[in-house]
């Protein structure tokens, strides 16, 4: 086992990014996510392994300069908190229509607006029905620990490269602030060969010039194209839906919860099951591909679903399009940084389903 | 296609050739309008590559604008930007290439309206690349709207009765305002509306490019263009009113050579 760290979630996402052979990182200051450029400027990341480190003007220049970067084939990479991922979805749609490959990390706050530096899971529509302009999806990854903001800067770049498209992790302020144990990965090596199929090195005679663009005037082309876009993403929702169950085989009732709420859960399982109401948790780790089929199964068996949310109720649509009707789907939302106990779970679940 | 008439087959034989267009060039019928500067520039800036033999070497950034398809028409490795961002783009580009040369070509509405913050900070920070800046005054693709270089009392189709600098603000002189930052090594404004201008251009697109294996910082380079379907003119009459009417008030010449600025720019031609 390696040596066990008490980190920052947002200091485990940057030191896992300089272990995970990043090429390059380019941002913009926010709150609650500020410490991923703060760290990487301490650690001087352009000595320990010659990555590139670069405080953009904007979001709006971070996330080209992260277009840019991911045209040369290398692995590079954007944080940010939702104000700063708003101005970064045109980035972001010209980088799924050029079907280049990058990670992105939101540390979600609340809106809409400025709203607060508080946390929140209210960009959840943005991150996993588009966000930006046009028809695209990115795999989104909902770290629930420091250890997971660590490891899926690793399983993100894997999986960003294995379909060329980018990959964000939607954390949240109480994911990227709190400190917890972490163990983290050894050095992987950054790049050193390049598909020579795609990226932009300078076109040698032995190959075509290769371009990089998301334009096609042509109608008949760019249908294929993005019919080529909907298989890839068809791909994504066959092989890529990750999930984790908790005591969920003998549950009646069940939470859906990700992130930060998936946490809070977890302690309101167990006070539930003190109780004697046998209750479990599904909570997804991917928000796209979401595991539909997952909860979906279980949907027949149960007397009841409560989602817990940061936000209005945003991924509850997801739920009820998953159990079709075959079971009711309750919420459990706090908005504008405020965050329920888990005891307070626990009541919403009885009173929902009015158990006694 | 095939010449059969042997006499035209005496004149066009290899040694009185007189001019070749570079194989950077791609075949691809050129998109731009009749008369227009922008094909022009797309070539003196590939025989730059062809001549110093940097084509492995070379990545472009194409923009939002008339150009956007640059990629069509030369023959390089290139990246097409959304409008105003190839500065970050190309920046993004340089930092993992440190060895390559890239250089992005702009628009006015591009380089000077949407992307003025990834122009001016690009230029500040020094990035190693070179920028193409295809001054025309106009927005050409869009169908000949304001620009902010658009001169006083310029017409356009959001100014149908000519610029007025009280209600719209004033033209832009972008050139000039980067040329003061200390991250620009190379800044002039050319054009390409006579062989001789060309010539002047092309050793100036040159420098731009061996400027980068310096490190000394950007090389900004402004093209005053003609738009002649934006400004509703013939070719002819496109470069007379540019000559009369853009170039008094964007003077060709160098502004800033190897980081210095240098006294005033000459006189236009
Ligand atoms: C975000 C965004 N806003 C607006 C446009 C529409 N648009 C396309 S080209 C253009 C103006 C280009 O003008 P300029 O940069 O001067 O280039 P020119 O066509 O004159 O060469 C605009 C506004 C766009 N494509 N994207
Ligand atoms: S519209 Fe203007 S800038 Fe565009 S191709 Fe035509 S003449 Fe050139
Ligand atoms: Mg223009």
């Amino acid at each position: 086992m390696g040596k066990m760290k008490l980190m920052k979630g947002n200091e485990a996402f940057a030191e896992a990014a300089i272990r995970a052979g990043c090429d390059a990182y380019f941002g913009y200051p926010i709150t609650p996510q500020s410490e991923v450029m703060e760290y990487l400027a301490a650690q001087q990341p352009q000595l320990r392994t010659g990555m590139v480190l670069l405080q953009a003007e904007s979001e709006v220049a971070a996330i080209n300069m992260v277009y840019g970067a991911a045209g040369t084939g290398k692995r590079v990479m954007t944080s940010s908190s939702s104000p700063g991922i708003s101005l970064k979805q045109e980035g972001i749609s010209y980088l799924a229509g050029s079907q280049l490959p990058c990670l992105i990390l939101n540390v979600m706050r609340g809106g809409p607006g400025l709203g607060t530096i508080q946390p929140s899971q209210s960009d959840y529509f943005q991150a996993t029905k588009g966000g930006g302009h046009g028809d695209y999806r990115m795999i989104v990854l909902a770290p629930a620990s420091v250890q997971e903001m660590s490891d899926f800067v690793k399983l993100g770049f894997e999986l960003a490269f294995k379909y060329r498209n980018p990959v964000i992790m939607l954390s949240d302020g109480i994911i990227g602030q709190m400190m917890e144990k972490v163990e983290l990965f050894e050095q992987v090596p950054r790049l050193t060969e390049f598909d020579q199929q795609w990226v932009t090195t300078g076109k040698t005679p032995d190959r075509e010039r290769n371009v990089i663009t998301s334009l096609d005037l042509d109608p008949a082309r760019h249908e294929r194209h993005n019919l080529k876009l909907q298989a890839k993403y068809q791909k994504m929702r066959e092989n890529e839906v990750r999930f984790e169950n908790i005591d969920c085989d003998d549950a009646e009732y069940l939470f859906v919860a990700y992130g930060s709420c998936a946490r809070i859960c977890q302690k309101s399982v167990k006070l539930a099951r003190a109780k004697g109401i046998k209750v479990g948790l599904i909570r997804p780790v991917t928000l796209f591909p979401f595991p539909s089929e997952e909860i979906g199964r279980r949907a027949a068996k149960l007397k009841g679903i409560l989602t817990v949310e940061l936000s209005s109720g945003q991924m509850i649509e997801d739920v009820r399009l998953a159990v079709d009707g075959k079971v009711r789907v309750a919420l459990h939302n706090r908005m504008g940084g405020m965050v329920p106990s888990p005891e307070e779970v626990v009541d919403a679940l009885l009173k929902s389903f009015s158990i006694r | 296609m095939e010449i059969r008439n042997p006499r035209i087959q005496e004149i066009i034989s290899e040694e009185n050739l007189v001019y070749k267009k570079t194989s950077l060039m791609t075949d691809k019928a050129l998109s731009y309008c009749p008369g227009c500067g922008h094909g022009v520039v797309h070539r003196v800036i590939m025989e730059i590559i062809d001549e110093m033999g940097i084509q492995a070497d070379t990545i472009g950034v194409a923009p939002v604008g008339c150009s956007v398809l640059a990629y069509e028409f030369m023959n390089i490795d290139m990246q097409q930007a959304s409008h105003g961002r190839a500065p970050a783009v190309a920046t993004g580009i340089k930092r993992c290439w440190p060895e390559k040369y890239v250089f992005t070509y702009q628009g006015d509405g591009d380089l000077a309206a949407i992307g003025t913050a990834e122009t001016i900070h690009a230029c500040n920070r020094g990035e190693n690349i070179a920028i193409f800046f295809i001054n025309n005054g106009i927005y050409g693709m869009t169908g000949g709207q304001m620009a902010p270089t658009t001169l006083v009392g310029m017409r356009s189709s959001t100014t149908p009765y000519g610029r007025d600098a009280a209600l719209m603000g004033n033209p832009l002189k972008i050139t000039e305002l980067v040329a003061m930052l200390p991250g620009t090594y190379f800044v002039a404004r050319h054009t390409v509306h006579t062989p001789l201008a060309v010539r002047k251009f092309k050793k100036a697109a040159k420098m731009a490019f061996e400027n980068q294996k310096l490190n000394k910082g950007l090389s900004f380079i402004e093209i005053v263009s003609n738009c002649n379907s934006g400004w509703k003119m013939t070719p002819v009459q496109a470069n007379k009113w540019m000559e009369e009417n853009m170039l008094p008030f964007y003077p060709p010449g160098d502004i800033k050579m190897n980081g210095e600025i240098v006294k005033k720019a000459e006189k236009a031609e």
